[in-house]
């Protein structure tokens, strides 16, 4: 193989770094305690009266190894030591994106609906060229916005379930503690599923963007990109 | 034996940090980290009762209608905790107060009485609606007066040693209450007979049954589930 011409480019900043890694080991510990807290109640709403809500893992009990916390005490004790550096990380990478405005490159808007189509036809292999784009495509432009709103809506939903009295404004806002604690656990299948997907791109789509979320270098197909 | 280089340990790393987590998974934490973990916990106890609470914050009151079908209830004794029907029973009110006393039941009705129709909030993740009567805490405090030492109550049963201990603004919270009645009826066994603390502003583990002792004290007293890891203040 000849040597690649694509310049190696800095790509992320050393904060963008840190709490991603962070976010991913944090996120992960918080899914698992999660899904031991889980296992005290394996359905929603009252005892006797569930609710009408669809739920492939009503009743089920996830394996141990994929549980953190041994039991309902320790599951809470690790849910809620974690959900302090979730919630820091976080805003840590929130407070980065606005006071470099780097958000611009990052959000979602109407006008990103037309080039995002374009870009699933691409990837669909139903259109030939890579359409243009700036640091990201219009399609991960809305991956990142849907996933900092779900991680925003994670943290809304625990704050529900944890203080339903003295937060009952924001638990009503969910539709009431019984769904809540509904939405909260909707949330982590979405975090799986778009992680899947996250790191599918990665591999499949651009390989060298794996190194660059660790030295902060790029040096791959799509240098312009950022 | 070949040294490992630089490559080597990079590669090394890369297996051992996702094969510790998967390891990790299940397991309870160990000593060190279950001592750190308690730390947290008490974090969060702090910064549930001086941000996230307030004392003047009442939680939803139901119509009776909205009643659920079912009330779990649990002890820890192997059998149903009941009195012997020639057992006598008073509730025993002291510790740093100026008038300590002994309450029986039939002293405890003549008090100012309150009924609400509320939810519980079992830790476990599940709700249950239903309704609770009985003489509100701060009733019994102003009969004993607690001293300026007082900071936490302390709740004892005869429910095989279960107790609770709460911090004083929880136990003065006009919903928090010494129960004897449930959904219109006087208490059964089931519920914790004959009298019980209820409030809907704590989980349902903070919520002793078979009162026996009701003890204010300087010292913060740990409680049954919490001595095991449950959140102490149990607020919600």
């Amino acid at each position: 193989m000849t040597e690649s011409p694509n310049p190696r480019v800095r790509r992320h900043h050393g904060l963008v770094r840190l709490t991603h890694w962070l976010n991913a080991i944090v996120l992960t510990g918080m899914i698992a305690s999660g899904l031991q807290i889980y296992g005290a109640f394996r359905h929603f709403g009252s005892k006797e009266a569930q609710l009408p809500v669809p739920n492939p893992f009503d009743g089920y009990t996830f394996p141990e190894a994929v549980r953190l916390g041994g039991w309902l005490a320790g599951g809470l004790q690790w849910h809620f030591a974690l959900a302090w550096p979730l919630v820091f990380t976080g805003l840590t990478y929130l407070g980065f994106l606005i006071a470099t405005g780097q958000w611009r490159e990052l959000l979602f808007r109407p006008s990103d609906v037309k080039p995002a189509i374009e870009m699933q036809l691409y990837y669909l292999r139903l259109r030939k060229e890579h359409p243009p784009q700036g640091k990201h495509n219009a399609l991960q432009k809305g991956a990142y916005t849907f996933i900092m709103a779900l991680g925003a809506i994670s943290v809304l939903t625990g704050f529900a379930i944890y203080k339903p009295v003295q937060l009952s404004w924001l638990t009503s806002l969910f539709g009431g503690f019984e769904l809540a604690r509904y939405w909260h656990f909707v949330a982590v299948w979405l975090f799986i599923a778009f992680t899947l997907v996250h790191v599918g791109a990665v591999l499949l789509a651009d390989r060298a963007s794996l190194p660059s979320m660790i030295t902060g270098w790029y040096k791959g197909k799509f240098p312009s990109h950022g | 034996m070949a040294s490992l280089d630089r490559r080597d340990f990079l590669r090394l790393g890369i297996v051992a940090g996702p094969a510790a987590l998967v390891a990790g998974c299940g397991w309870d934490g160990g000593p060190l980290v279950k001592s750190k973990l308690a730390s947290m916990s008490r974090l969060n106890d702090w910064v549930g009762e001086n941000i996230l609470q307030s004392s003047k914050r009442l939680a939803t009151v139901y119509p009776p209608s909205a009643r659920s079908g079912t009330m779990p209830g649990y002890f820890i004794s192997r059998q149903v905790p009941t009195l012997g029907i020639a057992q006598p029973w008073a509730l025993e009110v002291g510790g740093d107060v100026k008038a300590p006393t002994s309450l029986t039941l039939e002293m405890l009705q003549q008090l100012p009485r309150v009924t609400y129709t509320v939810k519980h909030h079992c830790v476990e993740g599940w709700t249950a609606v239903a309704t609770w009567t009985g003489v509100p805490l701060s009733v019994v405090a102003d009969l004993v007066q607690p001293t300026e030492r007082a900071r936490y109550v302390r709740f004892d049963s005869f429910d095989n040693g279960y107790y609770n201990g709460w911090d004083m603004a929880s136990a003065m919270h006009p919903q928090t209450m010494l129960a004897y009645a449930f959904n219109d009826r006087p208490l059964m066994p089931d519920h914790g007979a004959p009298l019980r603390l209820y409030s809907p502003i704590k989980l349902g583990y903070k919520l002793t049954k078979y009162l026996t002792k009701m003890t204010f004290t300087s010292t913060r007293p740990g409680g049954y589930w919490e001595d095991q890891g449950y959140p102490w203040l149990g607020g919600i």
